[in-house]
This record gives C-alpha cells, structure tokens and sequence, in this order.
C-alpha cells in the first residue's frame, strides 16, 4: 500500500481514476489546480487503485492523502 | 624471499582484516583500493602515507589512501577512507594525510575527490585530532578554501558522520550509493537517548531521503560502480580549476524526441508539459548530466553540450508543482549558478514560470529569502547567460530566471511566450474584482472575457518585442541553432572584476 499525497495546496481539478482501477506508472490520477496551473499528480508504480480520497472541487494542503493505491 | 619492506607493503595495502572484508562484500562495498582503481587511469596513482601509524598493525595507512592519480589523463588528488580500517574512522594522521592531500591540491591547483566512507572521529585520538590548528576543522577550512578554486567532488558510499559529513557538505556535487550511504550529525542512537526519537539510519539520514528531502546530495547512484561512473561523466564538464576553461568534446547531434518543440509546447499556457524533453531536443546527444534530479522536481538543473560546449541549464519543469518556484527550488538553483559560475560554465535559462509559490506554508518556511539567493546568484553570475522564455514568465518568476533587467547576453522570447506581472486570469481577478462582483451574474463571464482579451492585447509578445523588452522572437523548433550561435558570440563576455570585498549573501 502506498499513498500518494499531494505535493502543492490548491483545489482538485480532475479525479481521473476510481477504486479498482488498473493503472501504469506515470499515468495521471488526479489533477490539482494550484497558482492558476494544472498540476498532474502521477502513479510512482504499476497498480490498483484502493482508495480515492478527494472529490472535484475541494482544498486541499500540502501532504494530505489523494490516492492509496495497492 | 620477501623483505621486511615488501612484507609490509603488502600488509597495509591488504588494509583491515579480513572479517571487515567480508562485511564490505556482504553490503555490496568495494575496498577502498579498489574504488581509486576504478575511478583512476590503469597505474596512474601516487601515494602518499601509505606507512602512516605502521608502528601499530592493526591502523594499515591510518585508514585513509591518499594521493594523486589521472582520470581520463587529468591528474586529480584523492581521499579514500578506508571502512575496513576501524570503520574508516580519523585519528591524528588520518587528519594530518587528509589536509596534506587538500594542500597539494592547494598547490598544484588540482581537482580533489573525496570517496568517503567512515564512521567520524576516532575518540581515543580526541586531542590529536580534534581541536587544534591542524585538526580535523582544517579539513573544512581547506575545502572552503578550495572552493571555486578547483572542483571538490564527493563519492559518499557509507556513512559520512557527526562532524564528518562537513566534508559533502562543502563539496561542489555529492553522489550517494542507496543503501549504506548516509549523513547525520548524531545517529539513531543518539537520537533516541537525547530526544527520545526512535527512527532509523535510512529513515534519518539515508541517501535517499538527502537527494529527495533535504537536498544534501545531488545523485543517488544504485550501486558503487554507478556512483564512481557518475563522479567521471560529471568531471568531464569540469576544467581543472578555475584558471581554465571546461573541456570541449566532441560534437554530436541534438537526441530528437518524437516531438518537435513545437508539437511540445503546449497552446494553452496553463497546461503541463515535459520540460526535459524540450531540453534533450536543443543538446547533444547523450550530453545531460542531471543534478537533484529527485529534489524540488519543479526546477530542472542539468548540465549539458551544446555544440559541445558545456552549459549550465535552469529550467522549470511545468510537470512538477506547475513549474511553482518554492523555497528549495530557488535554493537548487541558487547553488547550481554558484557552481557554473565558478567554473566559466555559460548557463541557460529556459522559463515556463508561474511565478513564486504564495501562501503562509512559504512564507514561514522563508520564500523571499530563499528566492533573493537564487535572483543574487544569477545578477552575480559573471559568465554568460542567455535567458529564453519558452511559455511564461510570470511576475518575479521571470526577474529569477534572469530576466532582460539581470542583464543576460540576450533575452529571447519563443513565439510561445508570455511576459507579465501575472496571467490573464489571475489579472483580470485582481483588478475587476469588485466590478465583476457588483454584477449580475449572467453578465460576469462575458465581462471577464472582454477584459481577459484586452488584458492579452496589453502583454502581446510583438508589442514586447517593439518596446526592446526582449531582444528577439524565434519559432520553437530554431531554437537549438540559435543558441549555438549566440553562445558563440558570447563566450568572451568581458567582465569587469569587481574591487568590493563581497556582498551580504541573503542565506
């Protein structure tokens, strides 16, 4: 199990995986808006996504949980 | 029969006994010999102090092998501790070897390269080598001596401890081995019995936690050969010390990606991209070296080979953090100017910056003046510097990636750029605000875009470009050969030496 936490404060933009998904390293599983950019957040390995944390349009701070993954 | 002197020779250059042997060879560690061999010219070495302490069998060269040998025919000076050796920790000519290595470094004006691996000092040897003139802090006074003057490399394969990790510390690049290299001022232990904190080795001062965390090391290499392969392809951009100019190699052509500049950058300015890869389109091949790779992704420092000539590339990498400067990222930057300004490396900056990271997060953590280091080392930097916005360059961002006020040899601008106090957006926000409030809602949207337009017209590039802003505007896709040319130009940029003694430096 790994969590991937979000590097920069700012608001989610996009959740672009759900619970269950397969996906590859590097691929973007959530984009956070932050300073006016779009900010991918990607998968550092190969894996199944367990859990989302975040829903379209929160806050969230520096080092909060976004996307367990498994 | 063998002579008392071959028998000798041949017991200290076996160094510690054999059990500490095989503990290196249980933890993938080389002997300290054989990293010199690895890293020098077949039989180019010189030693000195191999008898160093030989009245006491069990201190072969007083734990450390010093000397001078050749990398790639150019003489450097070298420091290896030797961890089978009472765990390559220092007594008093373990010291007085390394600071007599450093001064004939000093001397001859050569590099110095420091592959260490040691426990710290030996405390039975405390008076020796601790506190006096020609103690262990005249280690740290030579390498800051030494600094700019010739380049300091460090190859850290094990533990580099207490005092002891002063030496990456003053050390131009730190290449770490995961694994067993690390660097703390007290270990777990100590830790545990002082404040109570139960972590490990790793966790605390583990190289991967310092090249990704705290930003202590530059590299983080897989295993020993890796590091001392990185140690060797980072000298070859550096001259032998200041007096000299980096070594040219030969040309080859640029990596071309799939992607042409243009099909790279983005329309919409806000959206990611891969900075990287437009920096592998404009050098030559296989040239780029990458320092921090791993800390404050959000800048990318690489050297590099443009018509094999070295440079010193910043650039922000819009991937990470948006391209966001924070405190780290203008402290990567500001040490990696340093560096190529030390050693007539002309630097490059190519900027896809929103601007400084805003919040109280970065305001306590000390944003302006971590960011006032990167801006006064790149004014201060006297080699020359080409300054290339790629998208935008937003507000101070674009004063720190060497903007036209810095004085850059030249400032040019793709025809993808965007110069201004802010983005449209952002602008629109701040200056509207209570005007778009006081409206009807339906009316808001078709408001913000009339202004976000006018806002757009304000900060055209040609009309940048008519003002002298910026002194030229080239397609994407010209602009490797436009550097070629221009850093040609430039490359016997005049500078005035300066007769103050120095400036207050905004650490």
């Amino acid at each position: 199990m790994t969590t991937i936490l979000s590097e920069m404060a700012g608001t989610i933009w996009k959740v672009l995986v759900k619970p269950g998904d397969q996906v590859e390293e590097g691929q973007t599983l959530v984009i956070i808006e932050s300073m006016k950019m779009e900010i991918p957040v990607e998968a550092e390995e190969a894996g199944v996504v367990a859990k989302v944390f975040v829903n379209e349009e929160d806050f969230v701070e520096v080092d909060l949980p976004l996307v367990e993954m498994e | 029969m063998t002579s008392f002197y071959g028998e000798e020779k041949s017991r200290i250059e076996r160094g510690g006994a054999e059990r500490y042997h095989e503990k290196n060879k249980q933890q993938h560690k080389l002997f300290a010999r054989e990293r010199i061999a690895q890293l020098i010219d077949e039989d180019s070495f010189v030693e000195d102090g191999a008898f160093a302490n030989n009245q006491d069998p069990t201190f072969p060269a007083d734990g450390v092998v010093t000397g001078i040998g050749k990398i790639d025919g150019r003489p450097v000076c070298i420091i290896a501790n030797d961890s089978t050796v009472k765990a390559g920790s220092w007594g008093k000519r373990t010291v007085e070897k390394m600071i007599r290595t450093q001064e004939q470094a000093i001397q001859l004006k050569l590099p110095i390269f420091y592959l260490v691996d040691s426990a710290g000092a030996r405390i039975t040897d405390q008076l020796e080598m601790f506190p006096g003139r020609r103690g262990a802090g005249r280690i740290f006074h030579n390498q800051i001596k030494l600094s700019g003057v010739v380049p300091q490399i460090c190859v850290l394969f094990g533990p580099s401890a207490a005092g002891g990790a002063y030496i990456p510390a003053f050390c131009d690049i730190v290449i770490m081995v995961e694994g067993n290299a690390s660097m703390y001022l007290g270990s777990p232990r100590m830790a545990e019995k002082v404040i109570g904190e139960k972590v490990d080795l790793e966790t605390m001062g583990g190289a991967k936690m310092h090249c990704s965390v705290s930003g202590c090391g530059d590299v983080l290499a897989k295993t020993e050969e890796e590091a001392l392969l990185a140690a060797k392809n980072y000298f070859r951009f550096m001259p032998d010390n200041h007096l000299r100019l980096p070594p040219l190699e030969f040309v080859k052509n640029p990596l071309h990606s799939n992607e042409t500049n243009e099909q790279l950058i983005p329309k919409n300015q806000n959206a990611a991209f891969n900075m990287m890869k437009l920096i592998e389109n404009i050098v030559d091949e296989q040239s780029i070296f990458e320092i921090k790779k791993l800390f404050a992704k959000e800048l990318i420092t690489v050297l590099a080979r443009i018509d094999g000539h070295a440079v010193g590339i910043i650039a922000n990498q819009p991937k990470a953090k948006g391209g966001v400067l924070f405190p780290d990222s203008a402290d990567k930057a500001a040490k990696f100017i340093h560096l190529c300004d030390a050693f007539h490396i002309p630097l490059l900056f190519l900027s896809d910056v929103p601007g400084f990271m805003i919040g109280t997060q970065v305001e306590k953590a000390g944003i302006i003046r971590h960011g006032a280091k990167m801006l006064f080392s790149m004014s201060e930097a006297t080699v020359p510097k080409i300054s290339v916005i790629v998208r935008k360059a937003y507000g101070a961002g674009l004063y720190a990636m060497a903007g036209p006020a810095f004085e850059p040899d030249a400032c040019i601008a793709l025809t993808t750029a965007q110069i201004a106090v802010m983005g449209p957006e952002a602008a629109v926000n701040a200056v509207y605000a209570n005007k778009i409030e006081a409206l009807p809602e339906e009316e808001r949207q078709a408001y913000i875009e009339e202004k976000r337009v006018a806002y757009q017209e304000e900060i055209d590039l040609y009309k940048l470009a008519s003002e002298l802003v910026i002194d030229d505007i080239i397609e994407p896709n010209a602009l490797r050969e436009t550097l070629i040319k221009r850093f040609d130009f430039y490359r016997n940029h005049y500078v005035i030496q300066s007769t103050k003694k120095h400036g207050v430096y905004p650490v």
